[in-house]
């Protein structure tokens, strides 16, 4: 401490010291504060004529600037910061919401017109114009993605536990290590072209099957794979494996038994994540599987429908008229974020069930 | 069944960094030696390449020899997961397993090892183990439920008991009482006593009174420099070591004069 000023380090806290009880708002204050900020929005903007947007904007300004000058006079300049800045997130968190509640509503609204028993139960086979449905489209991207998610989830799974495990800081842990992370960044479009490119050399051009589709996802999935499970199987305390060594335990078994089986639960909701990830693909998909109008269950022969490609090519082709393909294909869109969704709850049930339950 | 353990000029290394150099050391069968010396002196290092847990840790090594039962441990053709089944180790911090009730977690060495066991024998191996460790009159009511919802002791114990239940014929112990209360304590220290009758112990501990309690036999550790590796510096029986220790740093150790 300085004694330039004389005083000892207790009078000198002692002079910063506060009282413990402040003046403080009531509970309210954010409330009544927002509303008197729409007030003031509405009565700038209205003369001039408006948009909600507008509103919405200049509420936020006004309510900002509002709370800072009524909680600094009554609370002091750190509750003041602290009510701004809580501001400052709820409106951060709103405008974040914005694109996604509009696009749920978009899609509802715009799907709901064929979310009906004809679109789950036909195929486009044989029709034209209105009527027909999306059953080989909803078959095309289960069997499509389902492909996929058994070719990356074997590869992904033993990559990851190759390099937490064994790999350690050897080269070629290191290597693997970077050519996932390239490939975590390649373009969707330059999986399907890869995978057309191959099959041109491995069968013929023009080749399109739901295989090559399946492959072209899961070289965006394994990725995406390794990596989840990587930090997954990172966090196993080493303290387990050690447990499990000292009891004699071989280290091909330590890994299953304790160490994929404390991380189970993160590494599935990783992979469904994934799944639900590449389920939506529209471009590798264009390229390698094409789109037909029959239900084709065989990956091997012939083209497939999938949602994202059957949705693409009925807004883009609707056909004459256009009405029942658009809105064929919104409905696919909405079938597509509901299937989503699905796997991102099945997601959340699967840690739930697999996670570890301390407590009696 | 009880082992004599015979260390010659054990080095062991971390890399190229020597931790601990060239010791000597017989552990007596059916007694408990207690290691005892200063923070980052190889206590640990040293228990830990008894049972060859050592070579666990990447880069990490050992030359010299430690002899069981007529067997170099270290020799070219021993398996080291074959003498981690029989000689166990209890861990500093409890580890049990988080995805394992009570009776699986003492379970484990049996069914992580794949070993086919009649339903009948296990419970009574599981019973017996949480006798052995102390622990069975706690939790006999919920053996269902997850090891780690027990407490801090309680879980210790519980790793006692899943060690031995892999029925070993060594048992390491590394400062097993540092995170515990006295009355766990003292639970374990009794389970000591009554498991040397059966095991060789070996247990390091920061606690003197501790080491004089239980242990027949009482190996100081020490560090002769910054930067120098850790070294035995004396070994002796538990009473001549408190009493009349040969060397003057033992001493100085003991007698709380040191560092
Ligand atoms: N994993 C490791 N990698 C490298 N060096 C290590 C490692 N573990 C321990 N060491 C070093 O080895 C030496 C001995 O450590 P050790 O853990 O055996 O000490 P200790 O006697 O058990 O100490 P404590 O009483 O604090 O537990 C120390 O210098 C330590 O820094
Ligand atoms: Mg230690």
């Amino acid at each position: 401490m300085t004694t330039t000023t004389g005083k000892s380090p207790r009078e000198v806290l002692a002079a910063v010291d506060q009282p413990l009880s402040k003046a403080a708002l009531p509970g309210w204050t954010p409330w009544a504060l927002l509303a008197a900020s729409v007030l003031v929005a509405v009565a700038v903007l209205l003369p001039g004529g408006t948009s909600i947007a507008a509103v919405a904007v200049l509420t936020a300004i006004v309510h900002l600037v509002l709370t800072g000058a009524v909680s600094r006079a009554k609370e002091g300049p750190r509750k003041a910061k602290d009510r701004v800045v809580t501001a400052l997130v709820t409106i951060a968190f709103l405008l974040a919401m914005v694109p996604l509640v509009s696009v749920v509503w978009t899609v509802v609204s715009n799907g709901a017109a064929r979310f009906d028993a004809t679109f789950f139960t036909w195929s486009m086979q044989g029709v034209l114009g209105e009527g027909g449905g999306g059953l080989h489209a909803i078959w095309g991207t289960i069997l499509v993605t389902l492909i996929a998610t058994l070719i990356s989830v074997p590869v992904g799974l033993l990559t990851a536990v190759y390099l937490v495990e064994y790999g350690g800081k050897s080269t070629l842990a290191r290597a693997i290590t970077f050519l996932v992370d390239v490939m975590t960044g390649i373009p969707s479009i330059v999986a399907g072209l890869f995978v057309a490119a191959l099959f041109v050399i491995l069968v013929g051009p023009g080749t399109k099957l739901g295989i090559m589709g399946s492959i072209a996802l899961s070289v965006l999935m394994i990725p995406v794979v390794v990596r989840s499970t990587e930090e997954m199987l990172k966090l196993v305390p080493n303290d387990l494996r050690e447990a499990a060594y000292a009891l004699g335990v071989p280290k091909w078994r330590t890994i299953i038994k304790v160490v994929l089986r404390t991380s189970i639960s993160g590494i599935a909701t990783g992979i469904t994540l994934a799944v639900a990830r590449v389920a939506g693909e529209t471009a590798p998909l264009l390229v390698t599987v094409g789109t037909t109008v029959a239900t084709n269950f065989n990956p091997f022969e012939g083209r497939m429908a999938t949602l994202p490609v059957y949705a693409y090519y009925s807004y883009t082709q609707p056909g004459v008229p256009p009405q029942p393909g658009i809105d064929r294909a919104w409905t696919a869109a909405l079938v597509l974020i509901i299937l989503v969704m699905a796997l991102n709850l099945a997601a959340r049930m699967i840690s739930r069930f697999f996670s570890p339950k301390a407590g009696r | 069944m009880a082992k004599l353990i015979d260390v010659s000029d054990l080095n062991i290394y971390y890399g190229d960094f020597l931790a601990v150099d060239s010791v000597n050391m017989t552990i007596e069968p059916r007694a408990v030696t207690a290691l005892i010396g200063p923070s980052g002196c190889g206590k640990s290092t040293f228990l830990r390449s008894l049972n060859r847990m050592h070579e666990v840790i990447p880069g990490a090594r050992v030359e010299g020899k430690v002899v069981m039962d007529g067997q170099d441990l270290y020799d070219k053709d021993v398996d080291p997961v074959a003498v981690r089944q029989h000689i166990g180790m209890v861990f500093q911090r409890p580890n049990p397993f988080p995805t394992m009730s009570i009776y699986e977690n003492v379970a484990a060495g049996v069914r992580l090892n794949a070993k086919r066991m009649k339903k009948s024998d296990m419970d009574e191996l599981v019973e017996s183990s949480l006798r052995g460790a102390n622990l069975w009159n706690e939790v006999k009511d919920r053996l269902d439920k997850p090891g780690m919802g027990l407490s801090g002791g309680q879980q210790q114990r519980l790793c006692i008991a899943r060690a031995i239940a892999i029925r070993p014929s060594v048992l390491l112990m590394d400062e097993p009482c540092s995170a515990l209360d006295p009355i766990s304590t003292l639970a374990v220290e009794d389970l000591i006593g009554e498991l040397k009758n059966e095991y060789t112990i070996v247990i390091v501990t920061h606690n003197m009174q501790q080491a004089a309690r239980v242990s027949d036999q009482t190996g100081f550790f020490n560090l002769s420099g910054v930067g120098k590796p850790g070294q035995l510096v004396e070994m002796d029986s538990t009473s001549t070591i408190f009493s009349n220790p040969s060397q003057k740093a033992t001493e100085d150790y003991i007698s709380g004069r040191f560092g």
